[in-house]
């Protein structure tokens, strides 16, 4: 129901509004549902919704659900759609869209998201976003730009695999991300090794 | 073709190991390649990639390898898999393609699915890492695409229980992808050495995929309780969360074992803040059920979490306090100066989870997030917006009066950073703040005024002109500059919507004002400037001034005769019209056709126009045959949220009495009765708890009143059949016929009618009392099949009584004008009582020491009781009593049925308790009784 509400509003907004309607309408109708939120969710080790990785025109290159919040891919497109109009002109990490919480980070041409609901702990969120970050940072040599992502999208699959298992979040550590992903040996050159091995 | 593929592939292998270092970047490379054998390949398709990839190649490094990739090609390369020896790179390629597709939302049919996924099964063969674990990955999303995947439990197996740490835990999370539950106890065994695993990959895994299988096979999983409880004392942290999840999963009916299960985790304390956050959530949740006090061991250690090490722990904390319900001020203030030190984080996540959660504090406790004024302050010009728009809202609940002309300016100064959605939010909470304190209006006004003459859209104008608006209704004093400031704003406005809504008020408050002619300016200049619909309200708003200001109207005269000239058909009509009602200078015409327009409803109107056209009578159309609008509820614009606004516009429903009047005229034996006066709201005629529920709808017609009974029967093993409600008048009410429900089952609610003939000899007997009861067949059933006895027998059931009062007969309107309304009905049929108000009093004299404050009270209850005993609709807002005055003057007015008009004015006057004197003006003689 909310959503379907959302997705009826978001669509006007995208007609009517100039590109600066942006991140603040989405502000609005989150705070609306902030203010009218239900006490407390069920204790769950259900963290993470989803996983989004978008290029810098807001395309898909990578996208895990892990719930029926978007259950068409109609419905997951217009989302990242949404979500790629309000947050990509700001470097600020958080926000609240479509009732859900987003967390992300840019980097070159390349932005990630996680996203899980708006009672979560923002902080969970955070630490898979870093931790998904950081394991692809090691595995690319610190060249996390969209070239070389798409070079490595096989390590990319297997990283987010390692850290989060269908909404749950299986490891928060860097270190051990890469450790478990394995790339072959001749992958990571000698004296990387030694530091996360 | 698929020869020429094998073939260049395998001459081309050797090479490109060599010349690469590492097989991912033979990407380019392996795509000239398959350019190469595309070429020999005559169909259409495969050359549109060959077209896309030497784009891509020309551009340079802004090509995607996977963009133009199609699906069918993909799974063509997918043959490959079956050859000897298996390339890994290439395969491991293809795979990768193969998941970037799925990933893209590509759909597979089931038997290319099935067929890709069965050619890669053989990839098991190969001992490649890599491609091992890509496997694994296939399977896990082809699991619900392709048929018969289980083929790879064996393999699966194998590798879970292997040597290989690396293969193992990401082996049995695909295998418990694939298993159901029949095979889940073969592999029963294995899960619960992994879930002891040592290796915390392997533990975390088995442990998670047993979490997702407790939905499908709790019985299995909840034999492995032993082996989650030894994972829950391993080393590894995310291995104790995982398993203090599970335990949690298979023990969370049973409210005993959970509480043991926190006991000891919080005694034997915990590594991970992930296991801590989730204990967090089960012991806020234990407490929330047990509804335990805030003295228990769990708020306790909930309490301690606040000093924990770990930020994600604290802030866990803080915001379970936070939500806790019936927190003390002192409870929450732990928490609270925690949120406030996270309010200057360098982290925005912090930053905003902190505000966020303040928020929500302000919302129910104001004062203990005062504190924190200063750190939300330095929010408001934080670059992350969300954190901004929340500081401010929160600051604007917590905020005193006396801060609020200091909240105004910082918010002024951040306004115009802003875009339109988001100021709607600040409009929002300022409207919101006027109301908590009016005494701030003129600030407000200011500050509104300023926005009104910013740069902005319709949502953003017509909030502000909205809060400005409820502002005049709510404070007198601030009445002529609001006025002012929207006079201003229409001279440059270009929402046709907003123009006519603020020309109408302009017209109704305008010609009160000490000084109206100034407006007369305004109005006039659209009149000459704006577009039709604006042109023609603003000459209704003319004409108002001219009727009620003596001294205008020569000059009022003048501008209609020019409006008369207007190039619109409904401008020059109204003007005429108006034109000759001024003319005539009589005061009742101007009430009647000027100030107080139709209160008929309008799909009753159109219903019965409609009605009369088919059906031409002789006599004329009849107004008093329409049914009465049913005034709207007053609006409580600002408890509305902008999600339900988005939604709620244009849904011109029909009104319920309309929806009645529908009902009822579907019932042979009403037909006769005429249109539909009013219905009165359900009054219950039992307690909520008992076996038969009952509540009655009085309908009330010119000459008769039907009461409708809408029954429900909460036995289930009832049926009851002929349901009638048998009343027994106390006056001269006379019961003409009974509709009986014919049956009514178990749960299904039903009516049953009965038609009273009102007295037409005794019109002042307005009020009577029924007594009721409720006579039926009962046939007892079956609860299970509701299959009914063959014979039943009679029974009756006593229902409280039902009273008709002075309400039932009066229909509520609302008289824009009151005054002009009270001269038109004129004194021919006046009556004046007083009455001394005994229950006000009472109330009066247990107050006595708050006596201000008794003395609004006393006011406000008694001008409460007159409206709700006479159901007639206050005017001019007079049902508002300002405070500290000892005397107020009530103004009502409402139909009565037939179609009177009732004018009633009531004076009160504070003494020892509250004098009323009612005068009483109506259309009728007999009705003023």
């Amino acid at each position: 129901m909310r959503s379907v509400i959302w997705s009826t509003w978001s669509q006007r907004q995208h007609c009517s509004e100039g590109p600066t309607g942006g991140l603040e309408a989405g502000l609005r109708l989150s705070l609306a549902e902030l203010e009218c939120t239900p006490l407390r969710q069920e204790p769950s080790l259900h963290t993470v919704k989803a996983v989004l990785i978008l290029d810098n025109d807001g395309d898909r290159l990578y996208a895990k659900y892990y719930d029926d919040t978007y259950p068409t891919v109609k419905e997951q497109k217009a989302f990242e759609k949404n979500i790629f109009n309000k947050t990509h002109r700001t470097d600020s990490e958080i926000a609240l869209l479509e009732g859900l919480t987003v967390v992300y980070k840019s980097n070159i041409d390349l932005f990630f998201y996680v996203i899980g609901s708006s009672h979560e702990n923002e902080l969970m969120l955070m630490a898979v976003l870093n931790c998904l970050f950081d394991s692809l940072s090691q595995m690319l040599r610190k060249n996390v730009e969209r070239r070389a992502l798409l070079e490595n999208m096989e390590g990319l699959f297997l990283a987010v695999d390692e850290i989060v298992d269908g909404g749950v979040i299986l490891e928060s550590d860097p270190q051990q991300v890469v450790h478990r992903v394995a790339l072959r040996g001749d992958d990571v050159p000698l004296t990387e090794q030694t530091v996360t091995q | 073709l698929g020869c020429y593929d094998v073939i260049s592939v395998d001459v081309d292998a050797p090479q490109q190991e060599a010349s690469l270092h590492f097989g991912y970047v033979e990407v380019a490379p392996g795509i000239s390649k398959a350019d190469s054998i595309c070429r020999r390949r005559p169909s259409p398709p495969v050359k549109m990639i060959k077209k896309f990839d030497k784009k891509d190649e020309e551009s340079g490094s802004g090509s995607n390898p996977f963009q133009h990739l199609e699906k069918s090609a993909v799974l063509q390369e997918a043959r490959i898999f079956n050859e000897t020896p298996i390339n890994p790179r290439r395969c491991l390629h293809i795979l990768t393609k193969i998941i970037y597709l799925l990933n893209q939302g590509e759909h597979f049919g089931t038997t290319e699915a099935t067929e890709a996924f069965f050619a890669m099964t053989r990839l098991f063969q190969s001992n490649d890492q890599t491609l091992r674990r890509m496997c694994y990955l296939t399977i896990k999303e082809m699991a619900n695409i392709s048929e018969d995947v289980i083929i790879v439990t064996s393999s699966l197996t194998k590798d879970m229980t292997g040597k290989e740490d690396v293969y193992r835990g990401p082996a049995i999370r695909a295998l418990c992808r694939i298993t159901d539950t029949t095979m889940l106890q073969a592999i029963e065994r294995y899960m619960k050495q992994a879930i002891v695993d040592k290796v915390p990959s392997v533990s975390s895994s088995a442990l998670v995929s047993s979490l997702h299988m407790v939905k499908m096979s709790y019985d299995v999983v909840k034999r492995w309780v032993n082996e989650a409880q030894e994972a829950a004392s391993s080393d590894n942290i995310m291995v104790q969360y995982h398993a203090l999840g599970l335990l949690y999963h298979l023990r969370k009916n049973d409210r005993l074992a959970v509480t043991k299960m926190l006991n000891k985790f919080t005694k034997s304390g915990l590594k991970s803040p992930f296991a801590y956050c989730m204990l967090i959530r089960i012991a806020s949740k234990l407490l929330d059920e047990t509804e335990g006090g805030h003295d228990s061991p769990l708020f306790d250690f909930i309490e301690s979490c606040l000093r924990n090490k770990n930020e994600m722990v604290v802030y866990e904390a803080a915001s379970a306090i936070v939500h806790m319900p019936n927190c003390t001020a002192r409870e929450l203030a732990p928490a609270v100066s925690v949120l406030q030190l996270f309010c200057s984080s360098p982290k925005a996540a912090l930053r905003y989870a902190a505000v966020r959660t303040l928020n929500k504090v302000a919302m129910k406790h104001p004062s203990a997030v005062t504190a924190c004024n200063l750190d939300l302050e330095n929010l408001i010009t934080d670059s992350n917006r969300s954190i901004a728009t929340l500081a401010i809202t929160t600051l604007l609940k917590t905020g005193s009066e006396s801060s609020v002309d200091r909240l105004m300016k910082q918010i002024s100064s951040f306004v115009s950073e802003i875009s339109d959605e988001f100021k709607v939010v600040v409009v929002q909470a300022i409207s919101a703040l006027c109301q908590k304190y009016p005494r701030k209006h003129s600030v407000m006004m200011n500050f509104l005024s300023n926005m009104l003459r910013d740069d902005g859209g319709f949502e953003y104008k017509r909030a502000i002109v909205d809060c400005i608006i409820s502002i005049i209704e709510e404070n007198p004093e601030s009445k002529e500059t609001g006025l002012a400031h929207l006079c201003e704003f229409i001279e440059d406005c270009e929402h046709t919507v907003l123009a006519t809504k603020i020309l109408h008020l302009l017209g109704k408050e305008g010609p009160r004002t000490p000084q109206p002619s100034k407006y007369i300016r305004f109005i006039f200049n659209r009149v000459v400037l704006e577009s039709e619909a604006v042109r023609a309200a603003a000459v209704s708003a003319l004409a108002k001034f001219g009727a009620q200001n003596d001294d205008l109207l020569p000059s009022v005269l003048v501008l209609m005769q020019r409006c008369m000239m207007d190039s619109d058909d409904e401008v020059r009509d109204r003007a005429t019209f108006y034109m000759n009602v001024l003319q005539q200078k009589q005061k009742a015409l101007n009430a009647a056709y000027i100030f107080n327009g139709l209160s008929v409803s309008i799909p009753g109107l159109e219903k019965s126009l409609h009605q009369y056209t088919l059906e031409p009578l002789e006599k004329p159309f009849d107004i008093k045959s329409v049914p009465l609008a049913t005034t709207p509820i007053t609006e409580q614009k600002m408890e509305i949220a902008p999600v339900a606004t988005s939604k709620l516009p244009e849904m011109l429903a029909p009104s319920r009495q309309d929806i009645y009047q529908e009902q009822l005229a579907s019932i042979p034996e009403f037909q006769a009765l005429g249109p539909l006066f009013k219905s009165s709201e359900p009054v219950q005629l039992t307690e909520a708890e008992t076996e038969y529920v009952v509540r009655c709808i009085k309908h009330t017609f010119a000459r008769h009143m039907v009461f409708q009974f809408d029954c429900t029967n909460t036995l289930n093993d009832q049926l009851l059949q002929k349901v009638v409600v048998q009343m027994e008048p106390s006056e001269a009410y006379e019961v003409v016929h009974y509709i009986p429900a014919p049956s009514l089952p178990y749960s299904q609610p039903g009516s049953s009618y009965t038609l009273v003939r009102l007295p037409d000899d005794d019109p002042t007997a307005v009020s009577c009392t029924f007594s009721c009861t409720m006579k039926y067949l009962v046939r007892d059933c079956d609860p299970n099949t509701g299959k009914p006895d063959d014979d039943g027998y009679d029974d009756e059931y006593v229902l409280e009584d039902l009273e008709v009062t002075v309400a039932d007969h009066i229909q509520k309107v609302l008289k824009p004008n009151f005054g002009a309304a009270w001269e038109e009905v004129g004194d021919e049929n006046e009556k004046e009582e007083t009455f001394a108000l005994a229950s006000v009093r009472t109330l009066d004299g247990t107050q006595f020491e708050y006596f201000k404050k008794a003395d609004a009270c006393a006011h406000r209850e008694a001008v409460g009781n007159i409206i709700s005993f006479l159901g007639m609709q206050p005017c001019e807002r007079s049902d508002k009593v300002p405070e500290n005055k000892n005397s107020h003057v009530l103004f009502l007015a409402a139909v009565f049925r037939g179609g009177h008009d009732v004018l009633v004015r009531a004076r009160l006057a504070l003494a020892d308790g509250v004098t009323m004197q009612v005068t009483v003006r109506s259309t009728e003689e007999t009705v003023v009784d």
